[in-house]
């Protein structure tokens, strides 16, 4: 019998994740759309001015978004954990940060990329230019991984709690916040006429650290939420 | 092989066993027995490292398993109260992602072949949802016949699981036996394996 390696692992981890989210569309959809709802009150709520609709726009944006990629957070290990998957997989022989490395790149393949792409498309109606609709996709690019992230922290500490759910929320949005700042702050120095690749490079370098520490905290939150 | 040492397990305040000693070496089985409660499935946890012991050891070829880690768990497949199938996928995808976990990479042929072993001719693509229990349970042991581990952990192998299906399993601990496994299980229906002395281990 062929070994798998530690990238088949990965590989195999992600492509399993989003087959089950494939097959549960209504998950993914749940998150799209809520992020398009909240997002889409706010001229509804505030009033039809541009400049001020100009002003709020990447706030708007930034904090729908995080927001929206809550709502997904406690299903990122639950229901593993309720079918006993989670048992087999801290028994995995390659690597455990690994397997959560592939299960968070697949949360957020399904969760945030999509809040992404749509992203420009919410901008419009925020009469956002050119310039700043390109800056701000590309500042969530950075900036969602890293709310999968910390996020899969969180979902982990919290996995088999009552009200898991709310709790991962309170604890992952505090941590989440020097993201938005910079997220948002790249959008706005677009706007000012600012150099804007300082907030971008920061963003980077946030999401080069979590990705080096996240897996391997996670991965220890697990076993303790096990035991 | 897998040497366990005046082992201690505690669930909060509940002391469920302690100095438990015994060991298991190639080509022998074991049977954990014990009223409800007694410390059953801790025991097994505590052998795949869910749980920290109170005191004592647990060594693998001579080694601690906490220092062994994934060395140790290459070597050895657990089967718990839980199936491990997802509902969505077909049983297919549920082995080979199953067996994928667990390090192996099998061909969809390997995969199938076991599944009809397991008596799952005709259901190898139908979604698990769709499934009896007796049925899930056997795509969640088809796992032990892709799987080259040495040591097996069974937690009541045998619920939901009809009389074909137990002569069946008997059968596979028999081969697994004859090529040097190990096997320790709990259950709480018969089970014999032709030509093996079942080593028993009592909880109280």
């Amino acid at each position: 019998m062929n070994k798998l390696s530690l990238f088949g692992l990965l590989g195999l981890v992600i492509r399993r994740d989003l087959v089950l989210a494939m097959r549960r569309r209504a998950d993914v959809l749940t998150t799209l759309i809520f992020f398009v709802m909240v997002v889409s009150l706010f001229p509804l709520g505030v009033g039809p001015e541009p400049d001020m609709l100009r002003k709020m726009a990447p706030g708007v944006v930034w904090v729908a978004a995080l927001l929206a990629s809550m709502l997904s957070l406690s299903r990122m290990f639950s229901a593993d954990y309720q079918d006993g998957t989670l048992e087999q997989m801290l028994l995995v022989p390659q690597s455990l940060s690994m397997l959560v490395l592939g299960k968070i790149l697949a949360h957020w393949m399904a969760s945030g990329l999509p809040l992404v792409l749509m992203a420009p498309v919410l901008g419009l109606q925020f009469d956002m230019s050119a310039q700043s609709l390109g800056v701000l996709m590309l500042s969530l690019l950075l900036g969602s991984p890293i709310l999968s992230m910390i996020g899969a922290v969180g979902a982990a500490l919290t996995l088999g709690l009552r009200g898991g759910g709310v709790l991962v929320s309170l604890l992952v949005l505090p941590l989440c916040v020097p993201v938005l700042i910079f997220g948002t702050g790249a959008v706005e120095a677009v706007n000012s006429g600012m150099n804007y690749a300082s907030h971008l490079s920061l963003l980077a370098a946030l999401l080069m650290l979590a990705l080096v520490f996240a897996p391997w905290v996670t991965a220890q939150a697990l076993r303790i939420s096990m035991e | 092989m897998l040497e366990v040492s005046d082992l201690a397990c505690t669930r909060g305040d509940h002391r469920l066993f302690s100095g438990l000693s015994f060991s298991l070496s190639a080509g022998e089985l074991m049977q954990v027995q014990g009223a409800n409660g007694s410390g059953k499935t801790s025991l097994l946890r505590t052998l795949c490292g869910f749980m920290m012991p109170e005191a004592g050891e647990i060594r693998w070829r001579g080694q601690d398993i906490r220092e062994l880690d994934e060395d140790y768990y290459a070597e050895m497949v657990y089967l718990g109260h839980l199936n491990a199938v997802k509902d969505e996928l077909n049983a297919l995808e549920n082995l080979r992602i199953n067996a994928g976990l667990a390090g192996c990479e099998v061909s969809d042929g390997q995969a199938i072949a076991a599944l009809r072993r397991m008596g799952l001719r005709g259901r190898e693509t139908l979604p698990v949802k769709v499934l009896s229990q007796g049925q899930r349970r056997r795509v969640a042991l088809a796992r032990l016949l892709v799987s080259d581990a040495a040591l097996w952990v069974l937690d009541e192998p045998l619920t939901a699981l009809d009389i074909g299906a137990v002569g069946l399993m008997q059968e596979l601990i028999g081969e697994h036996l004859q090529k040097d496994g190990m096997v320790i299980y709990t259950t709480h229906q018969p089970l014999q394996v032709g030509n093996v002395e079942t080593r028993y281990l009592a909880l109280s």
